[in-house]
């Protein structure tokens, strides 16, 4: 079956990787900014990956014929630094208009502290400002719950932000009924160590339903498995879920999403 | 699937996890020291209770056990405006 992974970062996989996803049916995906494994020293740190994320690795997944798409921001961990955050968010305009940028993400919160809340806020008002569509990194384990509920509180706090452009990432059984209940979109990430399982994954999409959630395997640079949504559609038809219920979440539920970007063009391969 | 086919594929996971969290908590107490003060080890004995309760929705109990408290007035310890 083929699908989308709505969040991935490529930066830190091999061209094998590439190789890999398109073997088994990734058609596109999309790559958020995020953390780099250590604190960048300054903008220009940011505006090198910027580029790396428009230029490099597009190219590097169309050898492949898989689509490259990203966000630009500040991660909620280098956040924490709000001078480098403001000098990060200024450059942020000038790639907004690359053919592969979705919107702003991901943003959030990492420990929940003041200086990550005023940052997320900032970032929020940038891409209302641009028009732009957001995705949310909510943090882990137990600050998860915690910083999921703050970010929906300020959230809320932009009347001029529409729910459904906006992509809550990361939920769990303790968080996903109030980000689907506030209109947003919810992203379930299996991750060996912090986060879901397959198997728990596809418990919650049975508990609530498959509108407006996607799947994603976050792959990274940290123990992660960039195949994790293939793992979670042969879980889905072990048992016994339609053939077009695992598309809508693996394919259509992502498209429809990303379709709200001005930069998204992506045909259904059925059609083709 | 009914129920009893899910517990026909589920049983020995279920199995396998619980000897592993027994056999996890036998190694702490064998070993040298002492943990059992350690509050992390009342949210395991909480956690084990949760799981063996007949109530649904488990798992996301399970979660807010170990999650900090949210408190909604945080954008006021914060001193942080809510933004119009
Ligand atoms: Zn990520």
């Amino acid at each position: 079956m083929y699908y989308i992974d709505p969040h991935i970062h490529m930066v830190s996989r091999t061209t094998n990787d590439y190789a890999t996803l398109a073997r088994m049916g990734c058609v596109a995906m999309s790559e958020p900014a995020f953390w780099a494994g250590y604190d960048r020293g300054s903008a220009d740190g940011f505006r090198d990956y910027f580029r790396q994320l428009t230029e490099v690795e597009p190219a590097r997944a169309a050898q492949y014929g898989v689509r490259h798409f990203c966000w630009l921001c500040i991660n909620a961990k280098e956040a924490e630094n709000v001078q480098l955050s403001r000098d990060v968010l200024k450059l942020i305009p000038e790639f907004l208009d690359c053919p592969n940028v979705l919107g702003i993400g991901e943003i959030g919160l990492n420990k929940n502290t003041r200086n990550e809340a005023i940052i997320f806020q900032e970032h929020v008002e940038l891409a209302v400002e641009h028009h732009q569509p957001v995705l949310i990194h909510t943090p882990h384990l137990e600050d998860k719950h915690q910083g999921t509920r703050m970010i929906l509180d300020m959230l809320a706090d932009h009347a001029n932000l529409s729910a459904e452009r906006v992509l809550v990432d990361h939920v769990e059984e303790h968080t996903v009924k109030p980000v689907l209940d506030a209109g947003f979109w919810a992203g379930l990430t299996l991750y060996p160590v912090t986060k879901c399982t397959p198997a728990r994954a596809v418990d919650i999409i049975e508990m609530m339903g498959t509108d407006r959630l996607c799947v994603n395997s976050a792959g990274d640079w940290g123990p992660s498995k960039p195949t994790a949504v293939p793992d979670l559609i042969m879980e889905m038809r072990r048992r016994g879920h339609r053939e077009s219920v695992i598309r809508k979440v693996v394919f259509a539920n992502p498209r429809e999403f990303f379709q709200q970007s001005k930069n998204f063009d992506l045909a259904d391969p059925a059609s083709r | 699937m009914n129920a009893k086919e899910i517990l026909d594929q589920e049983f020995l996971t279920i199995r396998s996890r619980l000897l592993d969290i027994a056999a996890s908590l036998d190694r702490i107490q064998r070993a040298e020291g002492d943990a059992t003060a350690d509050s992390r080890m009342a949210n395991v004995s909480e956690a084990i209770e949760i799981v063996g309760s007949q109530q649904l929705h488990r798992a996301e109990r399970v979660q807010l056990l170990f999650s900090r408290e949210y408190d909604q007035a945080w954008k006021t310890q914060y001193e942080l405006d809510s933004r119009a």
